[in-house]
């Protein structure tokens, strides 16, 4: 018997392949596979600003330049009130979460279709591809976080120790984000019309958060239906984190929790449904 | 512990393909889509479906450490079995088990990336393929090395040459280690002298003791490759035994379907600019025969039809096969420095050989015809022919088959030990 066979023979792991396939999740496979998840993502960072002039840079000018037109339009024009914050620092601490999440569900939507000549040819575990489309924007959002930093110390806003809430914030809206992946990446694989609607979709889900205005200014009968968005729940989060904003009411915080608990775990099912046929419909 | 590594059960896969009949409103769709979005398989449906059986009920058993080949024509199934074992695409009825790590190889450079360079290719690639990074790290050398690239292992791919991405590409996968291998058509890569490469790294991985499975359509590599052989055909397991056996059985089938070569042929291929219509064997009288004498004249004549305005740049070319897949020799146009004389709608095409040597067996031809290099029509089962009889040396005897392919004219020379020829003296000497 050679080497290898023996030297894996005993302890050889046994896989089972049958019709029907579990719908759970195997952290323990995901865990195993932790070394793609890294090169999948560095792939996308890497691959992302190759061939560009200022590169990287663009993580920073984007938000910037959304800034500026939102202050411009927004702030002076129809001077929207911003909670007795800068308009600028006001709008851009929900810029960065909103451009993150715009982003992760913009490129994550067409994931499996964009690699699908790795669906087709190996096998990992599926739930990888929308889950790196879901991490590897938030390089970029690292980039913009650096420039909030600079703004902070501008506009002499100080910070407090609620910023310790801010990984807490920022995995709610990883968490969104992924949810959202989860259920879009597979139907568009089925019908590409998905990836087509996405533009519109995000815009109207960006005038359905508050970026450009605060949470006062949605009428209080409206403000439960309001905070299904789940994105309501993720920019609070970072106004109060940030800005020091009144501690978001539990009325705006629980029901994202919940939107994005009941998202995930659905979305994960779907998925996990939709997968064996993935390699057939890509 | 059980030796046996991979153990199949009634394995099957269907498809469907979907007749969409134009009443089928969006509405329509819509409502079976939501639906499908919570029944399982909810998408299928049952009326105006037409199923194909890509895989039937196949069982296999494999021991560790054997090397498998898996033959059969394009859409026999061979690649939906790997899919499945590769976890790629879940079968829809019966299981399989699979005892150690699986690596598969269904194409060589998954995962590569054209803006990364052939270093963060080989780390990238080699994480698709399953490899650790340590792993990687450890065969960096090894694999740059095999590619022969050290100079252009920091240029992006997309600056690579063909040859070079697929050496890189191979070299990584070659050195995947896992103790059973899914491969697919790896080998035929890259020119000449690389294929030999890649046919001995083949080679010492089926000596390592590792559970190899491998399609193939080269039968010549199947032979040296595989002691046993699967043939599969319409999704199902036909044939299981020694490489030999199998590859027979398959041959025999393909002359048997040879009638339809030009009607519903999978094996068919090309965009039908120019189509073959018709593919005949002369014998030495000028009857039309499939059975052939080794050292009469043959003739070989096919006859096409033109579909496009195209008139120049045709060329057709064709090639036997014996028994054992092996192919014995090519007839081109043009290297004879001539091309389809396409003046008119269609025409035939003679080829004549003077005195034919061929061992006696079974053959066939595989036909192209190309316009401007690009496959106008490729039926690898134009003919199907027999060599009966041998002429070719006065005294009508042959060589066996397994000991020849060809037929090669020769002269005998010899002499008394002590009339030695100045040549024979020269190599004594030395």
């Amino acid at each position: 018997m050679s080497e290898t066979a023996e030297r894996h023979g005993a302890d050889a792991p046994v896989i089972y392949i049958e019709a029907l396939n579990p719908t759970g999740v195997d952290f323990k496979e995901l865990w195993q596979h932790r070394e793609l998840i890294y090169y999948l993502v560095w792939r996308e960072i890497k691959v992302r600003y190759k061939q560009t002039i200022i590169g990287a840079a663009w993580a920073i000018v984007q938000p910037l330049m959304t800034m500026t037109i939102f202050t411009i339009i927004f702030g002076y024009f129809a001077k929207l009130p911003s909670d007795g914050h800068p308009y600028a620092l006001f709008t851009y601490v929900a810029i960065l979460p909103w451009i993150y999440f715009s982003q992760a569900v913009g490129r994550g939507t067409n994931s499996l279709v964009g690699d699908s000549n790795l669906i087709k040819k190996v096998y990992f575990p599926r739930l990888i591809v929308p889950l790196c489309a879901a991490i590897a924007p938030m390089i970029d959002f690292f980039f913009g976080f650096l420039v909030l930093l600079g703004m902070m110390v501008w506009f002499d806003a100080s910070i407090t120790v609620r910023i310790i809430g801010l990984p807490f914030v920022l995995i709610l809206a990883l968490a969104a984000s992924f949810s959202v992946i989860l259920w879009l990446s597979p139907m568009n694989a089925r019908y590409r019309d998905i990836n087509l609607t996405i533009p519109f979709l995000l815009q109207v889900w960006m005038y359905a958060s508050p970026v450009v205005y605060p949470l006062s200014l949605v009428p209080p009968q409206w403000r439960f239906l309001y905070s299904l968005n789940p994105m309501v729940g993720v920019i609070e989060g970072f106004r109060w984190a940030l800005l020091g904003a009144s501690m978001p009411a539990l009325d705006t915080f629980a029901p994202a929790i919940l939107v994005v608990g009941a998202l995930l775990w659905s979305g994960v099912v779907f998925f996990r449904r939709m997968e064996p046929k993935f390699a057939d419909i890509l | 512990m059980s030796d046996i590594a991979i153990r199949i059960e009634n394995l099957s896969k269907m498809y469907q393909i979907v007749a969409r009949t134009r009443e089928e409103t969006l509405r329509d769709q819509l409502a079976t889509w939501t639906k499908s979005l919570f029944v399982r398989n909810g998408l299928r449906r049952s009326a105006s479906a037409r199923i194909i059986w890509a895989l039937q009920d196949v069982s296999l058993e494999v021991k560790q450490g054997e090397v498998i080949g898996i033959i059969g024509r394009n859409g026999a199934g061979k690649s939906t079995l790997l899919k499945i074992l590769s976890r790629i695409t879940g079968p829809d009825k019966g299981r399989a088990e699979i005892r150690g790590r699986v690596g598969s190889l269904l194409e060589v450079g998954t995962g590569f990336h054209f803006e990364l360079s052939g270093r963060e290719n080989i780390y990238l690639n080699g994480a698709v393929l399953g490899m650790k990074k340590k792993e990687i790290d450890r065969k960096f050398d090894e694999i740059v090395a095999f590619a022969d690239i050290e100079k252009f292992i920091d240029t992006p791919v997309k600056h690579y040459s063909s040859g070079m991405y697929v050496r890189l590409a191979f070299a990584v996968a070659a050195h995947l280690e896992t103790e059973i291998l899914l491969a697919d058509e790896v080998l035929s890569v890259g020119d000449v002298e690389f294929q030999k490469k890649c046919l001995g790294k083949m080679g010492d991985i089926a000596k390592q003791g590792r559970t190899v499975l491998f399609v193939s359509h080269n039968m010549g590599t199947v032979l040296t490759l595989c002691p046993r052989a699967i043939l599969l055909r319409f999704g199902q397991l036909i044939h299981d035994g020694p490489s030999e056996s199998t590859i027979k059985d398959y041959l025999s089938n393909l002359s048997a379907t040879s009638a339809d070569a030009f009607g519903d042929n999978p094996e068919r291929a090309g965009n039908g600019a120019v189509q073959l219509v018709s593919a005949r064997v002369f014998n030495e009288v000028g009857q039309a025969s499939s059975h052939l004498i080794a050292g009469r004249s043959a003739a070989f004549e096919f006859r096409y039809k033109n579909f496009s305005s195209e008139r120049r740049g045709i060329n057709f070319m064709f090639t036997i096969f014996n028994n054992l897949g092996i192919a014995v020799s090519t007839f081109d146009l043009s290297h004879s420095r001539k091309l389809v004389d396409a003046n008119g709608q269609g025409g035939v095409i003679t080829c004549h050989i003077p005195d034919l040597p061929l061992p006696i067996g079974e053959y066939r031809a595989g036909a192209l015809l190309t316009v401007n290099s690009e496959v106008a029509d490729w039926i690898p089962n134009i003919l199907v022919f027999q060599v009966d009889n041998s002429n070719f040396f006065s005294s009508g005897r042959n060589p066996p088959v397994q000991l020849s392919t060809c037929l090669i004219r020769h002269e005998w020379q010899q002499g008394d030990e002590l009339e030695v020829t100045p040549e024979l003296q020269a190599t004594r000497t030395q």
